[in-house]
């Protein structure tokens, strides 16, 4: 032990190359594209770790869910088999609907709608960084996920997926400091940007004119447009309106429809391809 | 007999990570502590010709990679932090426990705003105050996480 005269490298050559390559990582990471390779690979090493932060929780939960009575499950059994049969009955008619939307786009020669192939995920509860809104899901390069692909929760969209490493990837949720989403009002079809601001139940509807036909309780679908998103996806409603005119834009907030706060099943939506639908 | 020593400083840090991804109640989370960071700090007060900048940089990249930050920020900001009580081992190992937390509680509010920096200056984030819960509680974390570690570090006799 020899530490008055150390004969290795000095610490402050130690600390200058840390923080060049430091510096070289947070630019490379966060102003450049390429690299995907790279971060693939760090992610995949790094998947084990979430998988075992997150074992205690899992436990925890599969043990109160064994220790629940036989009321409870039966009771709970009722209400989905209800739930069921009342989205059946829906699904008949969106059979029907379906077909007619198609007949009836083939004689407007319209594109016919895309359709998607989707995929169930379980979000796996592990801390994430504080200043960021996102979640990891148990799905990676094996189960054939990619970058940027469209995320849903039973009632509207949730976000897109970023970092995907080969077992585990993490979604972006829309409320994000870095996420846009391109919508259009339900009620009007007229289309508008919602961003995140960093808040979980509030986005902004960004540069929105004093003229736009815009109300409160107005249901935003996702638009299709920019390519990421598939059309007509429930996004938020809108909740909060300012029109001060000493403002060069109108102040309109949102809520997000998705239980953001409480994801824990999710569907993936995967890009347009006709024989994996015939599967579906 | 030198790789022995190596394993066991790294499982340490290796229970830390875990520590900070594991999931807690919404109302614990503000306020969970620095594990790794703290851990780090202590081995490099204790043997701080074993564990130093390079420990720091690594471990700062895993972290990274586990949370989901932008890659870089925390080994950025733990090399700056290892740096300083590396540089002041000496110094800061004279000092009683408590003194000891405070200083802690001191750097690591450095780290967090830092931490803050970096990510204002790569996401666009808002200063809130709830970001320097963490160091409060580290401070007060610091004492028992020094006693376990010193025991550990004699029981396993790492020098």
């Amino acid at each position: 032990m020899n530490l008055l005269f150390g004969r290795t490298v000095s610490l402050q050559l130690r600390l200058t190359v840390a923080v060049m390559l430091s510096i070289i990582l947070i630019v490379g990471d966060r102003f450049t594209q390429g690299g995907n390779m790279i971060r693939t690979s760090l992610h995949t090493a790094v998947s084990p770790l979430l998988y075992l932060a997150s074992m205690p929780y899992e436990a925890f939960n599969s043990g109160a869910k064994s220790l629940q009575t036989r009321e409870q499950l039966s009771e709970e059994n009722n209400a989905l088999r209800r739930k069921q049969l009342l989205q059946s009955e829906q699904l008949q008619q969106l059979q029907f609907l379906q077909k007619e939307n198609q007949k009836l786009r083939a004689l407007l020669n319209a594109s016919a709608r895309e359709k998607n192939t989707r995929q169930i995920a379980q979000v796996l509860s592990v801390h994430s960084n504080p200043y960021s809104h996102q979640v990891v899901i148990n799905r990676g390069t094996i189960d054939g996920v990619t970058e940027s692909q469209p995320v849903i929760d039973e009632m509207g969209l949730v976000g897109q997926l970023t970092q995907v490493g080969t077992t585990t990837s993490r979604v972006l949720l829309m409320t994000d400091i870095t996420h846009a989403t391109p919508v259009r009002i339900l009620r009007n079809d007229v289309r508008t940007v919602v961003e995140g601001i960093g808040k979980i139940n509030k986005l902004k509807l960004s540069h929105v004119p004093h003229s736009l036909d815009v109300r409160i309780g107005d249901v935003l679908v996702t638009s299709g447009l920019g390519g990421t998103f598939p059309e007509g996806y429930p996004v938020a409603v809108v909740t909060e309106l300012n029109r001060d005119e000493g403002l060069p834009f109108a102040q309109v907030y949102a809520e997000p429809i998705a239980q953001l706060d409480r994801v824990r099943l999710l569907l993936i939506l995967g890009r347009t391809s006709q024989e994996n639908l015939d599967n579906d | 007999m030198i790789k022995r020593y190596y394993f066991l400083i790294a499982f340490s840090v290796f229970l830390a990570l875990v520590m900070a991804l594991m999931p807690l109640p919404i109302s614990a989370e503000p306020f969970r502590p620095d594990w790794v960071l703290l851990v780090l700090m202590y081995w490099s007060l204790a043997v701080p010709h074993r564990v130093n900048i390079g420990w720091a940089w690594v471990a700062g990249l895993l972290m990274d990679l586990a949370i989901g930050a932008p890659l870089g920020v925390n080994s950025l900001t733990y090399s700056i932090c290892i740096y300083i009580t590396v540089s002041n081992f000496q110094k800061i190992r004279n000092f009683s426990i408590w003194q000891q937390a405070m200083l802690v509680g001191l750097f690591l509010t450095l780290y967090h705003l830092l931490l803050f920096w970096l990510n204002h200056f790569l996401l666009d984030v808002y200063f809130s105050p709830h970001y320097l819960w963490p160091a409060l509680t580290g401070m007060l974390c610091w004492p028992w996480i020094f006693l376990l570690l010193r025991k550990y570090r004699r029981q396993f006799r790492i020098r």
